[in-house]
């Protein structure tokens, strides 16, 4: 143990150490140096070579955000680097566990413009938690050991690791006994004893109590918990886009997603709350709408695990930093007795009535299937069948790209565990379905993973699926939602520009067609009858299968609380603009 | 707006300058002086900001999330000691020479150099007796100027001595979420 190393070897090393089972990436000049190394350890490191960076950053991300561990992306020095920028701002926005390790050129050629060569360290400063430009080859086990620590620790983040090709070829004795030295990075975990009890105590003598539950609360795996909290105290939840699977949606307690296409009573229900119990949700504006407006009778409980956040966008009364499974644990300490309680769970019970009356009033799900004649294909169709199909045959995971899809998917489709539904929130990447779904597939060879994409975002990564059949990859199952637009942007247009389309048709290849080009199966759907045989012949299949479901073209997400509006506000209709 | 004087901690690795500036100015705040340099601890160094915002609590909080940074405080309304340091040359004629060094000497300013039609006056003090001998001293015409931005020490006990934290961090690891 005590021989010279390479410092690629050590990168190899260094990864296996830290549990790196797969990565995704494209080789390049300046990276080969890895490539040779990675050949010697690759029945304990898998690589996965992907058509373009951005692919394997978002698998990497897909990997990530479907089992809590970190995901590995790799690209060349110049291009190859800068094509991973998206998918860093990305995990960035989602505060996803992602290591990046990018090839630089030699050592001596910096700064003179040379062939491929970028500040990619420079150029991803705003979008990564931490990056690092290796040049010594003696640096690299402590850098790899501070780079992992730094992505998966405290508010989960990408980080990169620029090495020059210098730094890989040299030999040195590797030193593993590193301590890392951190004095300006001390996440705190454990919430405030004070602060939990005072929030403790808001709770159990609210009235309207309400708990946001968001990404936090899945990334520290404090799903079991939550539901525990709940139930104790009989509070109604609210999951957001990120924190959908948080806690299981047929639960009686679970009320749905609050926002900009939350439904209208959940919004209802925020704004006449006198307790907010925030848990691992950042009060992003598409949940909160015009902040000012924001649940005006709340007193807030703001549980994250980045201080930085609290009272960023909304007034908090009681902050507590911490790491959500902790905090939980603690407050369930902090309740009294089940019998002590008793009067508190009368208390909810007509809080809950009065949530589903208001739930019945303004129609969920049901206001999708209203008729229309002139329609051939409705969106929520498929969507109906989808739901139907994934819950009679479980073990699905569904993984979308951004749109209007994207919201269907949200409000039509069901989950009940943590890291079923995984999506592009925060940036709201187009093309992040396909190859995010191919590093949920990875991950779990077991479940089936649905990549649910519009025509506009598949046209952006879908390159992947030749990645797909090159690594045997057979549990993917794709559904184009293909209405022959950007869809959401068109929504825009006709709600508020007059319905100026402008940029928003778009074309595209026959999908199926394009999907047997690629070695896949490809099944087109025109019409309502056809929509559950597709997916059950997809599901027949062994192998991975692309569905072109061409639906109406002009369809709109509702509800939907206008940019800049209150959420009470929502709209459900055109007429209601 | 109001301006904040705010002092940093900062691990002196590469590139750490570049990482808390661009992060103020990602957030759209106006710096409106920057000093930087080695503290009493080897690998520590102090930043002193000085920045117009009326959301210098966002600022600093975001601050923190860089891992480079190990304390930050908004010492605007602590006891402190500032003090700037200024390169004036100005211009002199043999008539006004006497004129100024005069003024300098009110100041407590230093002639550092004189040439024929100008000379470079240094001088340092707090940043509201620097703007006073800057306003003085214009009439005779400034030919350039150079300042070195304000430094800020908290009086007394209080502060922040940078040994504290990196003491207080040796041998802690933060524990890994699962």
């Amino acid at each position: 143990m005590s021989e010279q190393r390479t410092g690629a070897q050590i990168m190899c090393e260094a990864l296996i150490r830290e549990g790196v089972e797969v990565m995704f990436g494209v080789p390049g000049g300046a990276i080969m140096p890895f490539y040779y190394a990675m050949w010697e350890y690759r029945d304990k490191l898998r690589h996965v070579l992907c058509r373009h960076e951005q692919g394997g950053g978002h698998a990497a991300e897909g990997y990530a955000r479907s089992t809590g561990k970190i995901g590995v992306c790799i690209g060349t020095s110049g291009p190859g680097t800068t094509n991973l920028v998206t998918p860093l701002a990305d995990a960035m926005m989602d505060s996803t566990p992602l290591l990046a390790i990018t090839g630089q050129v030699f050592s001596h050629l910096l700064g003179k413009d040379a062939f491929q060569e970028t500040d990619i360290v420079g150029i991803t400063m705003p979008v990564t938690k931490h990056n690092y430009l290796v040049k010594n080859v003696e640096d690299l086990p402590y850098v790899f050991k501070e780079a992992i620590h730094i992505a998966t620790t405290g508010r989960p983040g990408p980080v990169l690791i620029d090495i020059t090709k210098d730094a890989m070829i040299a030999k040195t004795v590797p030193n593993w006994d590193v301590k890392l030295h951190l004095p300006g990075y001390k996440p705190t975990y454990t919430g405030n004893r004070r602060q939990i009890r005072e929030a403790a105590e808001m709770l159990i003598n609210a009235k309207k109590p309400l708990i946001i539950s968001g990404n936090g609360v899945i990334m520290s795996e404090a799903a079991p918990e939550l539901r525990e909290f709940a139930e104790q105290l009989s509070i109604p939840v609210v999951t957001t886009l990120h924190g959908i699977g948080s806690f299981p949606e047929d639960h009686p307690l679970s009320i749905g997603m609050p926002g900009m296409h939350g439904w209208v009573h959940v919004n209802k229900a925020i704004q006449e709350c006198d307790v907010l119990f925030n848990i691992g949700a950042r009060f992003d504006d598409r949940v909160t709408g015009k902040v000012s407006t924001f649940a005006p009778n709340a007193k807030v409980i703001h549980v994250d695990i980045d201080p930085s956040e609290i009272g960023k966008n909304v007034k908090v009364q009681v902050p507590i930093v911490g790491d959500a499974k902790q905090v939980l644990q603690a407050l369930l300490e902090e309740l009294p007795s089940a019998q002590e309680l008793s009067e508190l769970h009368s208390r909810m019970g007509s809080w809950i009535s009065h949530i589903r009356e208001m739930q019945s009033k303004h129609q969920t799900r049901q206001q999708y299937f209203k008729r229309d004649e002139n329609v051939v294909l409705p969106p929520a169709d498929v969507y109906a069948a989808l739901s139907k199909t994934m819950n009679e045959r479980g073990n699905y995971r569904v993984v979308t790209d951004v749109g209007q899809h994207q919201m269907w998917a949200a409000q039509l489709l069901d989950y009940y565990r943590p890291r079923t539904h995984i999506t592009s929130g925060g940036a709201g990447t187009m093309g992040f379905a396909v190859p995010a779904a191919m590093g949920v597939a990875i991950a779990h060879p077991e479940d089936t993973v649905w990549a649910i994409c519009g025509d506009g975002g598949f046209q952006m990564t879908n390159q992947e699926m030749a990645t797909i059949i090159q690594e045997g990859i057979k549990n993917i199952k794709i559904a184009v939602i293909n209405n022959g637009y950007l869809g959401m942007v068109r929504q825009w247009q006709e709600l508020f520009e007059n319905k100026r389309y402008s940029g928003t048709p778009l074309s595209g290849p026959n999908f199926a067609k394009l999907a047997e080009a690629y070695y896949w199966k490809g099944i087109t759907v025109e019409r309502p009858e056809d929509v559950q045989a597709a997916i059950d012949e997809a599901y027949a299949t062994d192998g991975p299968v692309l569905i072109d479901f061409r639906v109406e073209r002009e369809v709109n997400v509702w509800p939907m609380v206008p940019q800049g509006a209150s959420i009470g506000d929502a709209i459900t209709d055109v007429s209601e603009l | 707006m109001k301006k904040h004087t705010i002092v940093a901690l900062v691990q002196d690795r590469p590139g750490v300058l570049s990482r808390f500036v661009g992060l103020i100015r990602r957030r759209g705040f106006n710096i409106e002086s920057l000093a930087v340099g080695h503290s009493e601890t080897p690998e520590i160094s102090r930043i002193t900001l000085v920045v117009e915002s009326d959301h210098v609590e966002q600022v600093v909080k975001q601050l923190y999330r860089l891992i480079e940074v190990i304390k930050v405080s908004d010492v605007t309304d602590d006891p402190t000691v500032e003090r700037e340091m200024v390169l004036v040359k100005i211009h002199s004629t043999p008539t006004t020479r006497t004129d100024i060094i005069s003024l300098a000497n009110v100041f407590n300013a230093k002639v550092v150099d004189i040439g024929t039609n100008s000379m470079i006056v240094e001088m340092t003090g707090a940043p509201g007796k620097v703007e006073n001998f800057i306003d003085v001293i214009r009439p005779f015409g400034i030919k350039e100027m150079m300042r070195t931005g304000r430094i800020a020490m908290v009086r007394g006990a209080r502060g922040h001595q940078a040994s504290e934290y990196v003491e207080a961090s040796n041998g802690h690891v933060a524990q890994p979420l699962n």
